[in-house]
């Protein structure tokens, strides 16, 4: 197969024309550790994105910074770390739990829209993103957006660049709001609730006003599997910002809810480092993971409707109830991976995502929520507009886009 | 004057088999047809824009909106979206042949979710409408545009509406989690939903800010937060505009995100004092006004650190609210500021550039040299937070020229913004205002790619005509593609 490095935008588009003109497709990678993410795309030719790397532009005190899809997350996350800033949705890298390879970038977190604990809080991915350039299909080199925090001038497209896994256009920079880094955190560990009581807790605590950043829930057995070896159930709210405000907001949430564990500062970034890299408070190599977005109160409903027909079923859950991982047994799931069975228990009020499977399931089932098709048919026109000849990603998030 | 689509003759001379058609859709009071009834459509906020619509169309119902949307489609009628009408860059403007369509009618509250912390409205509903729906409950919806009593859910969803607040919580766009719309072809839409993110393109990110030009939004869900149980206003006077804005960028810059933030300069300054005497420096040369929201012991610790940053930027002058009343005191001579400066002069244009924050003194002393040239004042009051800027600029409408003046400075303000690399719109909208300016800021790719999305959901260019971009779209000619079977698009590039 044909691969392509590319240097800069310009090479990208020639490429893209050349592609065009030939008609063949184009697989659109960085750092590759997303590639097991998504349905399996077959394409002509494969255009890495490792060579544009690097930041642009980083203004700590504009909030802004610029760079090249390429860059590594942890080389973007070490230059905001000098500054004591972040990006404020905290991206999960997600390598265990893809298989381990390649290098997670900018680029493909944002084609992802991945986001970690404070997704609850602070917003997705999605939300940080002001502007970036690209190439669309037809190898033509554009821009939208801007670099200044607050713009609405034109329509928003870097939202949809957002979560698209590349289908729509090829990103060659990027400009994103990053924010202070909280100058501490600290969790508050409830042990031994139901599963019942544990979201009682968490939507009480969420509609306090301590500003909790993350809340997750972990039954026991994915508890029992986190570093901290847990011996039942464990309940999990953090807190962030000045140390006096972290101080007073721990107290009252206690006071509230009962006094448990405190995980401080790093023990704290730790636990939830953990939580967003899902892995390890999954069974041992469990070869079937879902990643569920319900209504969040609806959360431990839909899990016990996909273990009375999945009695195997296990899940923990985060952002308060409105993230659910699910490792099913494959043999009690079926050739559909479970996809009926979860996408019934929602029943058309939230989406699930098949994220770990066999790359032969992921070609046949529906790894994204199915959208009715009006729906379907303007997503089809919205990547026409984009990329006519459909040579980007073809497939890799549904047929048509 | 800017121009607007030429009137389609044909749909004028069938206004009253038109008339009657929608008649039939929505019935008794929902259309309007009367030259005086219509004329109270003219404009929305910017008032310098006014054109009567064909009819007016106020539906109440998510069917109807289908049904007037499939016969202007089959019809070839245009339509202009509406809901309050505060829109300040014309976004609501009508068209002479259009359909305007208000979703005045559409005005209820249809669920208050206290455990997913979510209320779902319809569009006509007021921003300020649905915080109050939820206080009983501890909560409050963020985004807090100027015009929060008057103005609606739908409209900010059209706009992307922001406010004081957004540099801490968010614009519309980062608060609504669920649109329900209407396609031009009378299909009826969801995107999102009380759940976090979704499985498929971020549709719902592109209809916000839309200005009118994809759907007409019928049902909306938004997120609401727990109100902050405390918050503190310091007034912070200084000796140049320039002072504040170092002095904003350093509280930035160790770690701060306050509430709000906002400058005023010295004609500002003094206009708001003496219409509403909260106490504001009057010899300062700019009054920033920071506010921190949260338990007591954070804003208490935050006031602190924010007077001893003002102290180390030369501030000449700086008190911190003792109490609410003394806090909402501080906050009054703000709000006021926009109908305080219009005692200042018959008429203001109000521009809404944003700009890095880095670029304040210059800009602000550029717009100095500027107002020399046009011979006209300006007060300058900003979201220094975000670098967002509302320069407004005093006229007399009844001066023969003036407003003609007063929009090339407006112009030139604006160019400025992008040059300094910043953009032509923070929170108002393109709408038929900057519409001409688009050119600035993209170039002929940008803006072909943008009005590519436009015709995935109006082909044919039906939904509010005439707004945001500088030339109307041709679909067919943007969706053709060059390259058809196997001939190189540009042969003269060369080849791998």
């Amino acid at each position: 197969m044909t691969l392509h490095r590319p240097h800069d935008a310009r090479e990208i588009a020639e490429i893209v024309r050349h592609a065009g003109a030939e008609n063949h497709t184009l697989e659109i990678v960085a750092g590759g550790s997303k590639r097991a993410f998504g349905r399996p795309v077959r394409a002509a030719q494969q255009l890495n994105l490792s060579k544009l790397a690097g930041l642009v532009s980083y203004e700590p005190r504009e909030l802004v910074l610029t760079a090249r899809p390429g860059a590594p997350l942890a080389d973007i996350d070490e230059a905001l770390r000098a500054e004591g800033q972040m990006l404020a949705f905290e991206p999960p890298q997600w390598l265990n739990l893809l298989g381990g390879a390649g290098t997670p970038t900018l680029g493909g977190v944002l084609a992802c829209n991945l986001s970690g604990p404070r997704r609850l809080r602070a917003g997705a991915a999605r939300d940080f993103i002001l502007g970036f350039s690209a190439v669309n299909g037809r190898g033509e080199m554009f821009k939208a957006g801007g670099k200044v925090v607050k713009n609405v001038t034109g329509f928003d497209l870097s939202k949809l660049m957002v979560g698209s896994f590349g289908a729509l256009a090829i990103l060659t920079e990027v400009t994103l709001k990053v924010a202070p880094r909280p100058e501490t955190q600290c969790t508050l560990l409830l042990p031994g609730l139901s599963d019942a009581k544990a979201f009682d807790v968490m939507a009480r605590a969420l509609n306090t006003p301590h500003e909790i950043s993350a809340a997750a829930h972990l039954p026991e057995l994915s508890a029992r599997r986190a570093h901290l070896a847990a011996e039942g159930p464990l309940t999990a709210l953090r807190l962030e910002g000045p140390a006096p405000s972290v101080a007073y907001r721990a107290a009252e949430t206690e006071k509230l809810f009962g006094g448990g564990v405190r995980l401080e500062a790093e023990a704290s970034a730790l636990f939830w480092r953990e939580v967003a890299e899902v892995r390890a408070l999954l069974p041992d190599g469990a070869p079937l993971v879902w990643r569920a977005c319900p209504t969040p109160s609806r959360a431990a409903a839909i899990v016990a409707a996909v273990r009375e027909k999945l009695p195997g079923a296990e899940a923990f859950y985060e952002w308060g109830g409105g993230l659910v991982w699910l490792s099913l047994d494959p043999a009690e799931a079926g050739p559909d991976c479970g996809a009926a069975v979860v996408r019934g228990a929602l029943d058309g009020q939230g989406h699930a995502t098949l994220v770990v499977a066999p790359e032969t399931a992921r070609a046949s089932v529906e790894v994204f929520q199915p959208v009715e098709p009006a729906l379907a048919a303007l997503e089809a026109r919205v990547k026409a507009g984009f990329d006519p000849l459909g040579l980007f990603n073809p497939g890799r998030m549904r047929e048509g886009v | 004057m800017l121009a607007m689509p030429e009137p389609d003759r044909a749909v004028l001379a069938r206004r009253a088999e038109i008339i009657a058609a929608l008649r039939k859709i929505a019935p008794g009071e929902g259309v309007i047809d009367g030259e005086r009834e219509r004329r109270a459509y003219e404009c929305d906020a910017l008032t310098a824009y006014r054109q009567t619509p064909m009819v007016v169309v106020l539906p109440e119902t998510t069917a109807q909106v289908v049904e007037i949307l499939r016969y202007c489609k089959a019809n070839a009628i245009r339509v202009v979206p509406r809901g309050a009408g505060t829109s300040l860059s014309g976004g609501a403007l009508p068209l002479a042949d259009g359909v305007l369509l208000g979703m005045s009618k559409f005005n209820r509250i249809v669920e208050i979710d206290v455990a997913d912390r979510c209320v779902v409205a319809q569009p006509g509903v007021t921003n300020l409408a649905i915080s109050h729906a939820v206080q009983g409950h501890g909560l409050y919806y963020a985004p807090d545009p100027s015009s929060q009593i008057a103005c609606s859910i739908g409209g900010n969803v059209a706009e992307n509406s922001g406010g004081v607040h957004c540099l801490k919580y968010g614009l519309t766009t980062n608060n609504v989690i669920e649109v329900e719309f209407v396609t031009i072809d009378g299909e009826v839409i969801r995107l999102g939903g009380k759940h976090f993110d979704s499985g498929a393109l971020d549709l719902l990110g592109v209809l916000v800010g839309s200005e009118g030009l994809l759907g007409v939004v019928t049902a909306v869900t938004v997120r609401v937060l727990p109100t902050p149980p405390g918050a503190r206003a310091l007034l912070i006077g200084f000796p140049s505009v320039r002072g504040a804005a170092d002095c904003v960028a350093a509280v930035i810059g160790s770690g701060i995100i306050p509430g709000g933030m906002e400058i005023m300069d010295k004609l500002a300054i003094e206009a708001a004092e003496a219409f509403v005497h909260a106490g504001y420096p009057l010899g300062a040369e700019a009054l920033l006004i920071v506010e921190l929201d949260g338990c007591a012991a954070e804003v208490d610790h935050l006031v602190a650190r924010v007077e001893k940053i003002a102290a180390d930027h030369g501030a000449a002058s700086c008190r911190a609210s003792q109490s609410e009343q003394e806090r909402l005191l501080f906050w009054a001579g703000r709000k006021a500021a926009f109908p305080a400066v219009g005692r200042l002069s018959p008429d203001y244009l109000c521009m809404d550039g944003t700009i890095p924050r880095k670029e304040i003194g210059a800009v602000l002393l550029r717009m100095k040299q500027l107002e020399a040239k046009y011979g006209l004042r300006v007060a300058n009051v900003f979201h220094a937070g975000d670098g967002n800027l509302h320069p407004l600029i005093l006229y007399d409408a009844n001066k023969p020229g003036e407003l003609e003046r007063a929009e090339r400075f407006g112009d030139d303000i604006l160019r400025l913004c992008v040059e300094v690399g910043g953009v032509l719109t923070g929170e108002h909208g393109v709408g038929v205002e900057k519409r001409d300016l688009m050119d600035v800021m993209f170039d002929e790719i940008d803006l072909a790619q943008q009005q590519r999305l436009k015709c995935a959901f109006d082909e044919a260019n039906l939904l509010n005509p005439g707004k945001v971009f500088p030339r109307l779209c041709r679909c067919a000619e943007l969706g053709r593609m060059h390259v058809r079977g196997g001939a190189l698009p540009h042969p003269d590039l060369p080849r791998f």
